[in-house]
């Protein structure tokens, strides 16, 4: 690659943190100063062999990396076309990717000396980890989190609080996680002398979409190897796949394979009821066009005023009206493909994992798992495809029961604390 | 020489403190919006903020986030903001509008039509919340390009090191925010507004006026008294989200202006 220098997509972002016309640093004049100083802190961290040292031991004793890479043979013969392996993200500590990033980010904010962290989520997997985290270093946790979602998601509300954490239900705005973001970043404003935004996806102001992409990268570093070791030195993947809200597990397993050519990218957003309907789904790059929201720019779902929309999907962990900066970027240059799946499709994928391999699936990989049905049968058989399984979907079973028209009100009381 | 500039000169001249008051364009909707526009400047009003409603305004607290909610509900849009601002100009030739908000609507109409559309409409100034000075090529460089204004916000997070970056490329005004916070949230305190507003003046020529956190006439003048003037938007945003009359708004912001001009 070092030939290549100049073309190569590992280069991003520039220092004015943008990918292409994408990223860069739209926020209030009142955290421009700590936007900049965690850049530096970030920047010193990242150069500091102690700090990935701790990283690794972390990652290893604490999550349980490396994660497997596990070859999905019923699933390989079922669908009769390219080979299919997960990358088993969802057996992390705390079920997902999420954990990945906010290890990194908690270690830099003790470095930085804020004793408070506030964190924003959706579908709650960001906020449990991040609470997770704080509850081992003894950090005060704050998560903030749309009022709609705190209903739905209440086995998640009940493991932040187990875990030390405050959740603020979100009801300004339309009380979802473009909302809960917002709320976060007026506590940031409000409290920025003591307090560390630990943002949960590959979005936000400069450096946090660099920053968050380089601490999932472990996925595909480890996808990188792996893959070596079981079908031998060299051989890469020919087709990487991963589901995408803001993006951070699908930056993950992608970056590392940016620059490798013969190496087809994939993402896929949520499609909700279809992207053809008025905006009853989440996919910002089919569906929607540039704009600047939440510090970055970005595709964002918008109406014709430049107001913007709400997403729509049945994964709240991909319910957000904008995408990783990054992303929009590799979308424009044409390196990375983007395509959605709807509902119906993510959860037939859904049903599927478990019949076929026993692995319950988050809803949000369930969405990469669908086109990977799609595309495999039409592949040769020498062709390797790797889908990011970046959460599990103990989460999900009464979203997915009520849509499948069974009735679990019977059981909802007497139901596990660990669901 | 802007409406801006001429509007300093003349207070600087008749030796007095400046009154700046805040509202959402289209609040509760169009009509009334513009009849509380209309009677700012015999309520005292030197300078109009015109919020320009958006759906995610991160730095603002939760008056102005409704009320950029209702108004965005009755149907407003950047279009009609430019709208109402044509309106007001007819009959006030004198008093600047600074147009205040969110960049997202603006880029998404196209910064050069923006511009040109802004200008006509009589736009004097703009206060774009979420362009910091490292984002000055996409709006800022342009606009004083196009003739108008961009005031920047200087915070208490505002060290003496950045001070000039953020100063650079600004004019009208410098617009000091008391609090680290949002719109409507803590109070500001003279005591420690003074010497900020001090240190600011002491690296430009620009006058700097004060804003979040006053919400009374007494407040408005203490801020006043230590600054070139005071800014109140959410107070007032409050009095027309509570449903009050155009004359009942117009004479809470008379006593607000009052005390300001008393400074």
């Amino acid at each position: 690659m070092a030939e290549d220098l100049f073309n190569s997509f590992m280069n991003g972002p520039d220092e004015k943190g943008r990918f292409g016309i994408f990223g860069g640093r739209f926020v209030s004049e009142t955290l421009m100063p700590l936007i900049l100083s965690l850049e530096e802190e970030y920047d010193r961290a990242k150069d500091d062999p102690t700090f990935w040292a701790e990283m690794d031991d972390l990652w290893k004793h604490y999550v349980g990396r490396p994660s497997p890479l596990y070859f999905a043979n019923r699933l390989t013969e079922h669908l009769g076309g390219a080979k299919i392996y997960m990358k088993r993200d969802e057996l992390n500590h705390t079920g997902a990717h999420k954990v990945n990033n906010v290890l990194g980010q908690i270690l830099l904010a003790r470095r930085m000396g804020k004793t408070r962290i506030i964190a924003e989520t959706g579908a709650g997997q960001h906020g449990v980890a991040t609470a997770t985290v704080c509850a081992k270093f003894g950090l005060k946790c704050v998560v903030y989190m749309g009022a709609h979602d705190v209903k739905r998601q209440a086995p998640n509300v009940f493991r932040m609080r187990l875990l030390g954490a405050e959740v603020i239900p979100v009801t300004s705005g339309r009380g979802t996680l473009k909302d809960a973001m917002n709320d976060a970043l007026r506590d940031w404003v409000t409290n920025v002398r003591d307090t560390f935004y630990c943002i949960g996806t590959v979005a936000g102001p400069h450096p946090y979409p660099a920053m968050v992409r380089d601490f999932q990268s472990v996925i595909g570093k480890e996808v990188r190897w792996q893959l070596a070791e079981q079908e031998g030195e060299g051989r890469l993947p020919d087709t990487v796949i991963a589901a995408i809200g803001g993006g951070s597990n699908a930056m993950g397993l992608f970056y590392p394979f940016l620059d490798d050519k013969s190496v087809n990218i994939i993402g896929v957003e949520a499609g909700g009821k279809g992207v053809d309907e008025k905006m009853q789904h989440c996919a910002s790059l089919t569906g929607g066009r540039p704009g600047v929201l939440h510090g970055n720019r970005t595709y964002l779902l918008q109406d014709d005023d430049g107001q913007i929309l709400e997403g729509f999907s049945i994964s709240a962990g991909l319910d957000y009206p904008g995408i990783g900066p990054e992303h929009a970027w590799l979308h424009d240059t044409g390196r990375a493909e983007y395509v959605s799946i709807t509902d119906k499709e993510a959860l037939e994928a859904f049903q599927l994992s478990c019949a076929m391999e026993g692995i319950i699936p988050a809803l949000e990989p369930s969405h990469a798992l669908a086109h990977v049905m799609k595309i495999a049968p039409t592949l040769p058989k020498e062709h390797i495809i790797v889908m990011n399984m970046c959460g599990r979907g103990d989460k999900d079973i009464f979203t997915v029961a009520r849509h499948l028209g069974f009735d679990m009100s019977d059981t909802e009381e007497g139901r596990d604390l660990d669901d | 020489m802007t409406r801006i500039d001429a509007k300093f000169a003349d207070l600087k001249a008749a030796g007095k403190k400046a009154f700046v008051s805040y509202v959402m364009a289209g609040d509760p909707d169009y009509e009334t919006s513009l009849q509380v526009v209309k009677g700012l400047p015999a309520a005292g009003v030197d300078i109009i903020e015109l919020g320009l409603p958006f759906t995610d305004p991160m730095a603002d607290g939760p008056t102005i986030q409704l009320a950029g909610q209702r108004a965005l509900d009755a149907g407003m849009t950047l279009e009609l903001t430019l709208q109402l601002a044509t309106e007001f100009r007819k009959e006030d030739d004198t008093t600047p509008i600074v147009l205040m908000g969110y960049y997202n609507p603006i880029y998404n109409r196209g910064v050069d039509t923006f511009l040109q559309d802004a200008k006509a409409a009589g736009i004097d100034g703009l206060i774009v919340v979420d362009l910091p000075p490292e984002e000055d090529e996409e709006l800022c460089i342009p606009a004083q390009a196009a003739g108008l204004n961009f005031i920047r916000l200087a915070t208490p997070t505002t060290d003496d090191k950045r001070l000039p970056r953020v100063l650079q490329n600004t004019s009208g005004f410098v617009y000091y925010v008391s609090i680290t916070g949002i719109t409507g949230a803590a109070e500001a305190e003279a005591g420690d507004v003074g010497p900020e507003v001090a240190r600011i003046k002491s690296a430009t020529d620009l006058p700097v006026i004060v804003g979040f956190g006053i919400n009374t006439s007494e407040k408005a003048q203490n801020i006043a008294s230590v600054s070139d003037g005071a800014v109140v938007g959410s107070a007032i945003v409050s009095q027309i989200g509570a449903g009050k009359s155009v004359d009942e708004v117009l004479a809470f912001v008379k006593s607000l202006s009052d005390g300001a001009h008393a400074a």
